[in-house]
């Protein structure tokens, strides 16, 4: 099997028509008419040669202020853990060989310009982009894309997401725009793996101090960090491919969500990245603001420990609860209504998504039955939730529905991250929990083990994963359908919705990603139209 | 005199020591491994031991306390277990933010509530100084960041005369930097400012009421005018000891203010760091709090010392 791919100079030489034409680049929403549609031959024609040397003309000298939740504690994400890191810098400052299409959901070129992968499917041989350089100005080459994925699998990285390289056996750099990576056996999530953080492309020789500075070959620099309020973004003077709008991001960081939601309403940033309270986005209604809608990858899970001799070790209390919760009350109740039912550890943006919201449907009498017949009428459950804001105000609809099919229902709020992780994820001192799990494709990661605080994993699912991680792509959709109907059915935990990307922009901001399925929060495409 | 002085200044030392037991305790019994919130939700155990020790977080807790308490007495802290920055210049920034919040809202304080508190004191026994009195009362009741939250929404979001928050260095852009101080150093100084006006009434009142000032009046002057000659110098003696006592709590309020307003302020930085488990930031911003109070505390100790003659006899 082969695939052959060529996008990058189509893009280049489709934005330098669309800017003659006197239109906007970068623009990319979702109303963009398919102009970043991948896969077409046609991109091959000279058309692509120039832009590395000329990046200009789409640049403006302007600055965009993007406010965001949540500071970076630091700038290493091969060392700290957290969401924050990778939405800032991959995709932004650094690369990775291959990227994930927000709208479609592909896997496409990105500083590797093709692929082929081997007859047995262990050996990818990626062709990467000429004269490619790192904002240090040194070039990059194969060479550093070997050390960049080598280096996943060393104690250099900390993390432990580094673990979906295991299956990475060996990686050569033929020449210098040629690199082999071998795998130990098939794997689908590999190339998937290669999107996020683990497959960021590092200069060798700029990695001793990734906690304060960052080297990539984005279209951005790193270039200045006010602890406690702001970090900076330059344009790369030199990037390798279309050059971003704005000359400057300021991204400002706000730990209050009204603080940011009144930095927008007061003109001092341009656009709110995630809303964090839905309701307030009443007060951005009415024309002066655009609101951007679509989905994530945070499946809000109410996870139920099942382990042995927990009440919730017994499926019918564990079908019980999937029945006494009426999701969409529930969801207009506690996120204003905005989200999606899914029914399942699966987002629609994943190839393998089903509806199944139909499995368990709000069915009271169904609920009550079941508990009264496993004997649990006025059962305690502990529900332990994080302290965010989705857990806490969702928590008490939970709690109500639940009392109401007859289980009496504690709430303990835990100061996220630290005090939650303790209690529930490392102690698994909790009979039910409820949190986001926003990792891309986490599916397996979250269900394939018994020693991971959802306490499910049974060797069913776990062969289930692997026939499709090992399997062909199609053999990968249909293993993971059958996986999430498994996982559904068993009440391994109740899905109550899937997170919104609910983002609030000044009006004439274009290029913001309706999906927020990437790691990163790509800001190259970020123009003022 | 010297000897009570040096009692005192020993029994700052000696606090200082227990409050720096104490905070540090109580970081260790705090919930959350420091390791396990950077490997975050997957990690296995062996990365979070191997960590840990990295962190230094394994060596035995008297080692630890040593030598954290070494790096306060050298200034300088350590770095960071996640961000690797160096404790001490962050903390000496944020301070500088804090301080300049604290001082001007100390000021505004002093210069609204001496001439209000004066005013609520003379006209004691008429309709205005009541209702003075009576408003002042509420202003305390008053917390300071729900003053801040309302203040926002009227002078930020709907005037939009200041920003609603975030903060200007004074040197880059000194109009900037006052438009931006306005809201959180106004909101700390409402509160300050109204428990401040109540105990200038009361000291102006007792002064009021003391022979030298009946005499004074007799001797022709207007209450105003004998007020001013003789009274207001008595009646600063224990106006300034709260002042003192208010500078310490402004110092907490101020956590909560920079919350309100994004300002990167000692507060600010002592909840994220709480949040990331940084325990040396946490451990060392708490150590500088604890420190100022005690500090302002033994300073007005030690004025007052030198102000009020009766208690150096030490016939007290």
């Amino acid at each position: 099997m082969t695939t052959s791919r060529k996008t990058r100079p189509l893009l280049a030489a489709l934005a330098a028509t669309a800017l003659l034409a006197g239109c906007n680049a970068g623009a990319g929403t979702s109303t963009d008419d398919g102009s970043q549609e991948p896969g077409d031959s046609a991109g091959a024609e000279d058309g692509g040669e120039d832009t590395a040397a000329a990046p200009e003309p789409g640049g403006s000298d302007e600055t965009v202020r993007v406010g965001l939740v949540a500071e970076p504690a630091s700038l290493d994400f091969t060392t700290t853990d957290g969401a924050a890191i990778p939405q800032l810098l991959l995709d932004n400052v650094y690369e990775t060989l291959v990227t994930v299409d927000v709208e479609t959901g592909e896997i496409v070129p990105a500083l590797a310009t093709e692929w082929e992968v081997s007859e047995d499917r262990t050996t990818y041989t990626f062709t990467l982009e000429d004269g490619v350089t790192f904002s240090d100005g040194s070039e990059f080459t194969a060479e550093d894309a070997a050390f960049s994925l080598d280096r996943v699998s060393s104690d250099a990285w900390t993390i432990s997401l580094k673990s979906q390289l295991d299956v990475v056996e060996s990686v050569e750099a033929v020449d210098d725009t040629t690199l082999e990576v071998t795998l130990s056996r098939p794997s689908n999530s590999f190339l998937y793996a290669l999107t996020t953080r683990v497959g960021a492309m590092f200069d060798t020789e700029a990695v001793d101090n990734l906690a304060e500075q960052a080297i990539g070959t984005g279209p951005y620099t790193f270039e200045n960090w006010d602890r406690g309020s702001q970090i900076t973004l330059e344009r790369n003077p030199d990037y390798h491919g279309d050059a971003p709008y704005f000359q400057t991001v300021e991204m400002r960081y706000f730990d209050d969500a009204n603080a940011l939601n009144n930095a927008m309403l007061t003109d001092a940033i341009d656009v709110v990245s995630t809303v964090q309270a839905p309701e307030s986005l009443a007060e951005f209604e009415g024309g002066d603001f655009q609101i951007v809608e679509g989905t994530t990858n945070g499946e809000v899970v109410l996870s139920m420990n099942q382990q042995e001799g927990n009440p919730l070790a017994d499926p019918d209390l564990r079908e019980a609860v999937r029945y006494a919760i009426d999701h969409q009350s529930l969801m207009d109740t506690c996120w204003a209504g905005r989200g999606e039912l899914i029914g399942s550890m699966v987002p629609p943006t994943d190839p393998w998504y089903e509806d199944r919201t139909g499995d368990y449907p709000f069915d009271p009498e169904e609920a009550q039955r079941l508990i009264s017949e496993a004997g649990a009428e006025g059962t305690e459950l502990r529900l332990r939730i994080p302290s965010l804001p989705y857990a806490v105000s969702c928590g008490t609809v939970v709690e109500s529905m639940l009392e109401d099919a007859g289980l009496q229902v504690t709430i303990d709020e835990l100061e996220f991250p630290a005090a939650w992780l303790e209690t529930v994820f490392t102690n698994k001192d909790f009979d039910m929990s409820i949190v986001a799990h926003v990792e891309p494709r986490d599916m397996a990661n979250v269900f394939g083990s018994p020693d991971y605080y959802t306490t499910y994993g049974t060797e069913e699912i776990q062969t289930l994963f692997e026939e499709a991680d090992t399997g062909t792509e199609e053999e990968q959709v249909a293993k993971l359908q059958e996986a999430a109907a498994v996982i559904s059915e068993d009440a391994a935990a109740d899905f109550l919705f899937l997170l919104p990307n609910l983002m609030v922009a000044d009006p004439d901001i274009t290029g913001l990603p309706t999906n927020a399925i990437k790691e990163s929060f790509d800001l190259g495409d970020l123009a003022r139209g | 005199m010297l000897l009570r002085l040096l009692h005192r200044a020993m029994v700052f030392v000696l606090s200082v020591l227990a409050a720096s037991v104490l905070v540090f305790a109580f970081m260790r019994v705090l919930p959350g491994d420091p390791a396990r919130v950077a490997l975050g939700i997957n990690a296995s155990d062996e990365a979070v031991a191997r960590l840990r020790e990295q962190f230094g977080l394994d060596r035995p807790v008297v080692v630890q306390y040593l030598d954290w308490m070494r790096g306060l007495v050298t200034l300088d802290p350590g770095i960071e277990f996640i961000s690797k920055a160096a404790i001490g210049p962050q903390i000496a920034d944020r301070l500088q933010v804090t301080l300049i919040l604290v001082v001007t809202s100390m000021l505004l304080a002093v210069v609204v509530a001496v001439p209000v508190g004066i005013w609520m004191a003379v006209r004691h026994r008429h309709v205005d100084g009541l209702v003075m009195s009576a408003l002042s009362q509420v202003g305390v009741a008053i917390p300071a960041f729900l003053a801040g939250i309302v203040l926002i929404s009227v002078f930020a979001v709907r005037l939009r005369w200041v920003p609603s928050g975030g903060w200007v260095v004074p040197a880059q852009d000194p109009l900037g930097f006052l438009r931006a101080l306005a809201l959180p150093a106004i909101s700390l100084a409402m509160v300050q400012a109204a428990v401040l006006a109540r105990y200038v009434r009361s000291a102006v009142l007792d002064v009021l009421r003391e022979d030298y000032l009946r005499t004074a009046r007799a001797k022709g002057l207007r209450p105003v005018q004998a007020l001013w000659r003789h009274g207001l110098r008595n009646a600063a003696v224990p106006v300034v000891t709260v002042l003192g006592l208010q500078l310490a709590t402004l110092l907490i309020g101020a956590v909560v203010i920079e919350q309100v307003f994004v300002i990167p302020g000692l507060g600010s930085l002592l909840l994220d760091s709480v949040a990331d488990r940084e325990l040396l930031t946490v451990q060392t911003v708490v150590m500088v709090l604890v420190v100022a109070t005690l500090l302002i505390n033994f300073l007005v100790d030690a004025l007052y010392l030198v102000i009020d003659p009766r208690l150096r006899t030490g016939s007290r």
